[in-house]
């Protein structure tokens, strides 16, 4: 018999669902530190060592279902560097950018209409039970369907260049495999005026939602930060491919045009004992104070311009409410996710009308490399993805760093803003603060929030501990 | 002595070549059997038992079980697909198949006749065994993860190839496939061109360079089960 030994996971170590806060208190019983922990241990970069350069694009997007594609995608720009290829032909390079749109496109309508919608509808403090996505569908049926349908659309975008709506195979090193026949062209562009128009009023609600409510959002969750993301050389948004921007709470470039490839020369990450996400900060800034916000509010923030008109007219339009300087809202995140969605519709309407879409010279071959660097900008931020390969081409090192962790120190801002504004000399938890400390993570889409948010409920266990460490008081929301 | 034999497959009468084994027959006749291991142009074995008939009242493996007149075959019948089904189950869990990542998915045997007999999970527990991934050679990939113990490689590489580039050792579960040198495939004679390279039924003798160029919806399986090409004689 092999000696191999058997070691069970159980899903239940595997997957955590439940968002884990730890509120620690000052003598005074005032807020000291918030800590926002993430129990999943999910091991990818570890066991994808050995497996063949190749497989890993279809394989590492295993990590989510909701923004596979941002995996696939990253992973596959990596093995591009691996096989020697600095640049795609224009099918293989637009039909990845169609692939990528449609993702982004369908993953923020998801949050928008299904996850976020009940938090700005019915207010924070609603009873969960009509605060859901349930309750949004009986009382504003109109946007449920909408949110359902803008969805169906980017999943067939994602279906038509990576085969499969959730887990395809589209790109692979060095191009992509298949490219958009008329057929599906046409039938895209048959339903694009409709998703321009229903962009365009989930923009109005969460730009008017946000005007309307500034007073009391500004404040909310809220908090100065560095923000980082990719752009274009020409200072534009691109959420498919640029160089590395980063800048501090005023809008002063910490660093700008920096070549992804040498990411590791400016970022760097830092393991804390409580939480296996790591905690990565800008090099020369420190770790205390090197960590950054990615993802649309830093996107909106980083970039010069966008390069579609509807969603540029509507970034001067953000950018108008904090007189041009960085917009560190916290909640404003919702309002720049919408101008995103518009200007993904905008690039899938170019794109779609791009004859390169049916070319067929869809894969480049070059010289193999021994190490490879991807970036994307997923709809949750700035993803990096990092892998060296031996003679064999077989994976001998595998770094990720993935938009949510990007945001981890984000997260612990957010949540000990929202608890020093409820816990102020009483150190109890209330209804009120499980429910606030609900909204301001979910702002920033995190992973999290979309696993276990759909039906309303996003399972969260707040505890309170003194100054010395001793557990004072726990709530459970499930 | 007649130049023709008779026989039944399920109460359908099929004329055969004296000679002929009943797989052989069948598929003229577009009668699909389901098989892993058999593969025309190679010698027949009847090593993975998935063919097994029922001839005259007793299991026979098709691939290897000549006609004669008069003979009864029962082969699409509830006991037989019952039968299948665990064989094509024992070999999933034996190795590690993990469709999900595979190159082969969509083109794999194993996988379509999974399909094709209704298997949509496993019922026995996995063994997750530890197995090796060879990826020294320039052109091919070996992964003995995905092996079946089909020997079509074997045989491939020994009849039709002259090298004998691959072997099993060991028995039973220890069973495994073995290159015919002290290292890796990368050290043996095999060429991307022989045949012992196009033979894999699954993913585990793969040609570099290859992985995933097919999209979904063009691969082998995707539009019609696997044996929709013999039946299709009919």
């Amino acid at each position: 018999m092999s000696q191999t030994k058997r070691v069970v996971i159980e899903p239940v170590t595997r997957v955590e669902g439940h968002g884990k806060v730890s509120l620690l208190l000052d003598e005074n019983n005032k807020v000291k530190q918030a800590r926002f922990h993430v129990v999943e241990f999910r091991g990818f970069e570890r066991f994808i060592q050995g497996r063949p350069y190749w497989e890993v694009p279809v394989l590492v997007q295993r990590l989510c279902g909701i923004c596979p594609v941002s995996h696939h995608l990253a992973a596959a720009k990596a093995m591009d560097k691996i096989v020697g290829v600095d640049k795609l032909t224009p099918t293989a390079e637009k039909m990845r950018r169609l692939m990528h749109y449609g993702q982004m496109f369908q993953s923020h309508a998801l949050h928008f209409f299904h996850l976020c919608s009940p938090d700005l509808l019915f207010g924070f403090d609603a009873d969960p039970a009509i605060r859901n996505v349930i309750g949004v569908a009986l009382k504003y049926p109109d946007l449920a369907v909408q949110g359902v349908m803008m969805r169906k659309y980017g999943q067939e975008i994602i279906r038509a260049t990576a085969g499969k709506k959730i887990h395809g195979t589209g790109a692979i090193p060095g191009g992509i495999n298949k490219n958009l026949s008329i057929a599906e062209r046409d039938e895209f562009l048959k339903d694009i005026k409709q998703m321009y128009d229903w962009s365009k009023s989930a923009l109005k609600i969460a730009k008017d939602y946000t005007v309307q409510n500034l007073e009391k959002l500004t404040p909310f969750a809220s908090f100065d930060s560095s923000h980082l993301s990719l752009i274009r050389e020409d200072g534009a948004m691109d959420l498919y491919h640029g160089n590395l921007r980063a800048i501090d709470s005023q809008g002063k470039k910490i660093f700008d045009q920096v070549d992804y490839s040498k990411y590791l020369d400016y970022i760097v990450e830092e393991v804390k004992p409580w939480s296996y996400m790591k905690f990565p900060f800008i090099k020369q800034v420190g770790p205390q104070d090197g960590w950054y916000r990615v993802g649309p509010l830093a996107r909106l923030n980083t970039c010069d311009f966008i390069d579609t008109p509807l969603a540029e007219e509507a970034r001067k339009e953000f950018m108008a409410v904090t007189n041009g300087k960085p917009n560190n809202i916290t909640m404003a995140y919702h309002w720049a996710r919408m101008i995103e969605l518009l200007h993904s519709i905008e690039k899938i309407n170019d794109l779609l009308n791009d004859k390169d879409l049916q070319g067929n010279d869809l894969v480049v071959k070059g010289q193999k490399r021994y190490e490879g660097v991807g970036l994307i900008e997923a709809p949750r931020g700035t993803l990096f993805h990092h892998y060296k390969i031996d003679e064999n081409d077989q994976i001998t090192m595998a770094n990720l760093i993935v938009s949510t962790t990007n945001n981890n120190e984000a997260f612990n801002r957010s949540v000990q803003k929202v608890a020093a504004d409820h816990i102020d000399g009483v150190a109890k938890i209330t209804e009120g603060l499980l429910n606030h400390i609900e909204v301001a993570i979910r702002a920033y889409d995190p992973c999290l929030s979309c696993a276990t948010h759909a039906m309303g409920k996003m399972p969260l266990k707040v505890t309170l501990y003194d100054y010395q460490g001793n557990e004072i008081d726990n709530k459970t929301k499930e | 002595m007649s130049d023709q034999i008779t026989f039944t497959i399920d109460g359908v009468e099929v004329k055969a070549k004296p000679g002929q084994t009943i797989m052989q027959a069948a598929d003229e006749a577009g009668i699909y059997i389901p098989r892993l291991c058999y593969l025309p142009e190679l010698t027949a074995h009847g090593s993975c038992r998935v063919c097994t008939v029922i001839v005259n009242g007793k299991p026979q493996t098709a691939c290897t079980q000549p006609v004669a007149e008069g003979m009864i075959v029962e082969n699409d019948t509830p006991e037989l697909l019952e039968h299948r089904r665990n064989l094509v189950d024992m070999l999933f869990v034996e190795g590690n198949h993990l469709c999900m990542f595979c190159e082969r998915s969509g083109n794999c045997e194993l996988q379509a006749m999974a399909y094709r007999l209704g298997i949509l999970a496993p019922k026995y527990p996995y063994f997750y065994p530890d197995k090796p991934l060879d990826s020294t050679h320039k052109d091919i990939f070996l992964e003995l993860n995905r092996c079946i113990l089909c020997g079509r490689c074997v045989n491939a590489s020994a009849d039709i190839d002259g090298k004998g580039v691959f072997g099993f050792v060991g028995r039973s579960i220890d069973k495994k496939i073995a290159v015919n040198s002290d290292k890796n495939l990368g050290d043996t004679n095999m060429a991307v061109t022989d045949k012992a390279a196009s033979v894999c039924p699954v993913g585990s003798i793969n040609k570099k360079g290859t992985a995933f160029k097919i999209p979904y919806g063009q691969r082998l399986y995707d539009q019609k089960p696997i044996g929709s090409d013999i039946e299709n004689k009919k």
